[in-house]
């Protein structure tokens, strides 16, 4: 499932852009690839993040993934309800399964993500 | 099966010791503790056959074919073990060495040191050897620092290192161990790094670079030598990860080309036994010019022909394990390199080569070959598209061949392969073994197309059947009572 409004990245995460704000998440396929989820490590709220750095950690009973940030920007808050229950994730992906949010830093990162059409068209390519 | 608490009788003894005659003393009170401690009460033969039980359920190489890849669960040969408990060995003090005149009392170990420094050398083109490392990723963490050293001493400000996507995790964890900041490069559309993707990320900040070659997919990178090149041009290093020498042992030598550090599993490619524990070696050999830095101690020979533990070395990293490794695991892939020799050596990697082909060969029509072309010493299978859709995925497939009492293959790894299975069936395995296991492979992937429900049920057989994976992860319960 891939949702139409988002950027998406090769990597399988989402971002929901609001003004400077990017939403981050893991999409469906890679949530579906990686199994039913044990144990997510945040980020520190205030860690500045190129694009492209590892922002968080996702680990199933398959294995354990980096999350990179699909955007430059700073951490601004971090889902907490995951540490408790990473199955969010798995459930809910694009909506309660968030991971944390950014402040934009560089605008231009924003630019090389995909768009929901364009990943769905790199899924198919896999 | 009862946990050996479960079998607990108030009052059993297996040993009753004599009354003492050593007299009582007092111990303050806040000393001991308030209750008796948890311990199970059993008779001797309650103990012996709890535990001859629990031995019969282990599964080792010495029981069937154990194809689990990246591991090279080659035959330990036996030989090695009966050497290895000789008293002269098994009974030595490792602190004997270190006492005044205990240096000649250890002349045979000190001689099985150094000869397997001499042995290493020849078969992989390095300058010197530690063999101090307990085991692969111990050896890779020294590697590192041994880098990191080189670097410190250069003046060089060097933050990180280049390591492929299909590395074993250990490789960006040693690394950022060491203090490195870890760039995963990823693997071109023929499963290997290219040289193109290399040069994207070259620049002065890379202090060097973690290979395993062949990679983790059984694949030879052919611009190794060109790679080593690349990294030395900005005055890295180049690290080979040994894990897959079994694949071109005798054959080819990592030193030639141009690989600076290494290190080797003992336990695989020099069949010394692992597995549950092990325990492992990990020996890591260097080019010359970073021979200063090897951990202390090092075997020297003296010029009478005795042996003797060097300690006087100030750009040494310093001591990396107590005393000189896992010498019993040293000696035993020492026995095995002398009984096996050169020719012996590379028949290794021959028919460890030719094994995995053959398995892949075969089994192509019925799992999908993550690269169908020639492999080194194992190969990666996916699913195919109808057993997808049946809801079949690789862990079944694993089950499915523990009821056909094989040992599963390694599953969902490498992680850039989805529902990885890595097969790796090593020099030692017959023909006959390989074809009952190709034909179990075989009516799994049939089962797996027709009648997936039977297969999602798998295994029926093992005392253990599908135990619930992520509650076990989640709910992490280690109390013994």
């Amino acid at each position: 499932m891939v949702i139409e409004g988002l950027l998406y990245t090769k990597d399988h995460e989402w971002a929901r852009i609001d003004a400077d704000v990017a939403t981050i998440g893991i999409t469906d396929y890679a949530q579906q690839m990686l199994g039913e989820l044990v144990f997510v490590e945040l980020p520190d709220v205030g860690k500045q993040c190129a694009g492209d750095d590892e922002l968080a950690v996702v680990e199933s009973t398959k294995a354990a993934n980096d999350i990179y940030a699909p955007v430059a920007g700073k951490v601004i808050e971090a889902n907490d309800e995951l540490e408790a229950q990473p199955e969010l994730i798995n459930q809910d992906c694009y909506n309660a399964g968030w991971i944390c949010r950014l402040q934009i830093t560089d605008v231009k990162s924003v630019e090389s993500l995909m768009d929901s059409k364009q990943y769905e068209e790199y899924l198919a390519g896999l | 099966m009862k946990l050996i608490f479960e079998k607990s009788a108030a009052g059993r003894r297996g040993v009753r010791t004599a009354p003492t005659d050593v007299p009582r003393i007092s111990i303050r009170t806040d000393l001991l503790r308030q209750e008796p401690a948890n311990l199970p009460e059993l008779s001797e033969l309650d103990v012996v056959r709890h535990f001859t039980e629990l031995s019969r359920r282990n599964f080792g190489v010495d029981n069937n074919f154990y194809p689990l890849g990246s591991c090279t669960m080659k035959y330990n040969p036996k030989v090695a073990e009966h050497i290895a408990s000789y008293p002269g060995f098994a009974d030595l003090h490792p602190l004997l060495p270190q006492l005044r005149m205990g240096g000649m009392l250890t002349q045979g170990a000190l001689r099985v040191l150094h000869e397997i420094d001499l042995l290493l050398r020849e078969i992989t083109g390095m300058a010197r050897f530690t063999t101090q490392p307990l085991a692969g990723a111990h050896g890779e963490l020294t590697g590192m620092m041994i880098m990191a050293a080189y670097h410190r001493e250069q003046g060089n400000k060097k933050t990180t290192v280049l390591i492929p996507d299909s590395a074993h995790g250990t490789n960006p964890a040693s690394a950022a161990i060491a203090g490195y900041r870890v760039v995963s490069i990823p693997s071109n559309e023929n499963g290997v790094m290219d040289i193109e993707t290399i040069k994207q990320h070259l620049n002065d900040e890379v202090a060097g670079l973690m290979l395993t070659c062949p990679n983790t997919l059984g694949l030879f990178n052919p611009h190794v030598k060109d790679i080593c090149d690349l990294i030395h041009s900005v005055d890295g290093l180049a690290y080979y990860d040994g894990a897959n020498l079994n694949a071109i042992v005798g054959k080819a030598r990592p030193g030639d080309f141009g690989f600076d550090i290494l290190h080797l599993n003992l336990h695989k490619t020099f069949a010394t036994p692992h597995g549950g524990g092990g325990p492992g070696a990990g020996p890591v050999g260097v080019k010359k010019k970073l021979v200063p830095f090897l951990p202390v101690s090092v075997v020297t020979k003296r010029d009478d022909g005795t042996y003797a533990l060097q300690y006087d070395r100030p750009k040494s990293i310093g001591y990396i394990a107590p005393f000189y490794g896992n010498f019993g695991v040293v000696l035993k892939a020492y026995v095995y390199i002398l009984m096996l020799g050169k020719e012996g050596l590379r028949r290794v990697a021959e028919n460890a080569v030719l094994n995995a082909n053959y398995v892949k060969e075969k089994l192509k029509g019925h799992y999908r070959p993550a690269f169908d072309r020639l492999c080194k010493h194992e190969c990666v299978f996916t699913i195919s598209q109808r057993m997808a859709q049946n809801g079949i995925r690789a862990v079944d497939i694993a089950k499915a061949l523990i009821d056909k009492g094989f040992h599963p293959p390694t599953v969902y790894f490498p992680t850039i392969i989805a529902e990885a299975m890595m097969i790796e069936p090593t020099e030692t395995e017959s023909k006959e073994t390989l074809d009952s296991f190709i034909d179990a492979m075989i009516e799994i992937a049939e089962q797996a197309e027709n009648e997936p429900e039977k297969l999602k049920a798998a295994p029926t057989t093992a005392v253990v059947c599908r135990p619930n994976e992520t509650a076990a992860a989640k709910n992490l319960n280690i109390a013994c009572s």
